[in-house]
């Protein structure tokens, strides 16, 4: 117990695991904490409406519109996403002049080009999930509506994607935890969200193993209570469904 | 008969499902008039579903032609939304929509469409609900409801629109024994109303009773049709009557 209190006060020998940097550098820990939350709801919130157009389009029938939205689901989902972030930050985002504006902790021209990013990587992922959604609605349900006279869009807007919207929502919700832990690779190019702050500690105090442990600590306590959360909370809907 | 008291005219469809492995209708002819209870009766698999389906182009013929209140509506140009208004459809499993109330379920396709106001909707869905003797039900979500309650406020839903003609499909085959008779009591009001009705159906007895034409049906054929009186008294086809020995 001593030994390991000693991890984080005693200034003692050089050491690759301890959390001496902790009193002094706690505030890039927190707003890295608040920056990887906002990026990581924001990009998704930015991906419900591409995503479900892309959905949409998957199950038109048209081949050429299907073909167009596939293609756009394969490319990101087959390539990784620290490229397309490469391939935006450099090349969408050097064309582009972003306004210098401060909404709350987030300074916009900093976190648009990333929060675009992983919006446009989700949106594919995304897809899928309204996909399988709409896909999971009874067939029942639209012959219904079109039987009555609604035209294809009507009834799907109102009878198929309420109902669609929430069979997904928990997988919405997972698609946030994940991107918690994927918009880490936003530090490669300077976001200030939480794993930036982990090097930017450790490249400052030496210290090279300690803010990465801390780190890691801080998505596990993010990412598994959600998770299990959603999960409790789907069980509880599946039973609600049942009744 | 008047050729203007034709309602559909069924000529000459073929149905074919998987690729044309599955024949489901195999050169269907059928005239259905103004004010007529044709039931359509037959072994699992015969297409009866198919036909009934085909009459709202729910399911889209390979070939031949219907026709509905004068207009051929498989023509490629045709809008079939505008002629489904005026086909009422009852499915065997309700597909109320269960994220609405039984009030919204009714007066959606009406308002949406444009055709009434929320209050004139409203107004004549409550009538309805009279009728089939659900008024309390209006605020209720179908998950509250038994198959009974549903199969009702799904005839209403559809009488809601207003149609010339409504189509049923096993409207009591997943219904409790006990909850089919109350089913088939607003089927039997709706056609002494002088509606006119396609019904596939089980229930010899409301084809016996209700209906004023029984159609049988095997393997994608039409095999046999008459008054069920004769129908049932002098089936005239073999597999009519072997059809009938193992159901009545
Ligand atoms: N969507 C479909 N895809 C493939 N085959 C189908 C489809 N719908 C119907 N069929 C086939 O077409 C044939 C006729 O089916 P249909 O549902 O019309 O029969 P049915 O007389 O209504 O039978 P049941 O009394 O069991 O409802 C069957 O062989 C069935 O398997
Ligand atoms: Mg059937």
């Amino acid at each position: 117990m001593e030994s390991f209190l000693r991890l984080f006060t005693d200034p003692g020998p050089a050491s690759f695991v301890n959390f001496k940097f902790l009193p002094k550098y706690t505030p890039y820990f927190v707003s890295g904490i608040m920056n990887t939350l906002a990026l990581s709801v924001v990009s998704v919130i930015l991906a419900v409406l591409p995503a479900l157009l892309l959905a949409l389009m998957r199950l038109s029938r048209s081949k050429a519109v299907q073909r167009v939205s596939g293609a756009y689901i394969a490319v990101f989902r087959s390539t990784p996403l620290m490229v397309q972030l490469a391939i935006i930050y450099f090349g969408l985002f050097n064309a582009i002049k972003l306004p210098n504006v401060t909404i709350g902790f987030i300074r916009l021209n900093s976190f648009i080009p990333f929060v675009v990013a992983l919006a446009l990587n989700s949106a594919a992922y995304v897809a899928e999930i309204f996909r399988a959604g709409i896909l999971a609605v009874d067939s029942g349900q639209m012959e219904a509506a079109r039987s009555l006279g609604l035209p294809k869009g009507k009834a799907m807007k109102l009878v198929i994607l309420p109902q669609a919207i929430k069979n997904v929502l928990p997988a919405l919700a997972n698609e946030v935890v994940t991107m918690v832990k994927e918009s880490s690779v936003c530090s490669a190019y300077g976001m200030a969200e939480l794993m930036w702050a982990a090097r930017n500690v450790a490249g400052t105090t030496g210290i090279s193993i300690g803010p990465f442990v801390l780190v890691a600590a801080i998505y596990f306590c993010i990412a598994f209570p959600a998770t299990k959360g959603i999960e409790a909370i789907e069980r509880r809907m599946r039973r609600g469904d049942q009744r | 008969m008047a050729t203007s008291d034709k309602l559909i005219t069924v000529s000459h469809v073929t149905k074919e499902f998987s690729g044309g492995s599955v024949r489901a209708l195999n050169d269907c002819s059928l005239e259905v008039s103004k004010g007529e209870v044709v039931t359509i009766i037959g072994p699992s698999g015969s297409g009866k579903s198919t036909l009934l389906r085909c009459l709202n182009l729910l399911e889209v013929p390979n070939s031949g032609t219907i026709t509905f209140d004068g207009t051929v509506i498989t023509d490629p140009g045709c809008d079939i939304d505008l002629h489904r208004r005026k086909m009422g459809m009852v499915f065997q499993h309700f597909n109320l929509f269960p994220h609405m109330t039984v009030l919204r379920n009714i007066t959606l396709a009406p308002v949406e469409l444009g055709l009434k106001s929320q209050e004139e909707a409203t107004a004549q869905a409550k009538a309805l609900l009279e009728r089939v003797g659900l008024a309390d039900k209006a605020d209720e979500y179908p998950i509250r409801l038994s198959g009974g309650q549903k199969q009702r406020i799904a005839i209403v839903r559809a009488l809601a629109m207003e149609p010339e003609v409504m189509l049923f499909d096993e409207p009591t085959s997943a219904l409790d024994p006990e909850m089919v008779g109350e089913v088939l009591d607003v089927m039997k009001e709706l056609a002494r109303d002088g509606m006119t009705m396609v019904v596939v159906t089980h229930e010899m007895g409301f084809a016996r009773e209700v209906g004023s034409r029984v159609i049988f049906m095997d393997s994608g054929h039409i095999v046999e049709e008459n008054t069920p009186q004769e129908f049932f008294a002098h089936p005239k086809e073999q597999r009519t009557i072997d059809f009938l020995s193992k159901v009545l």
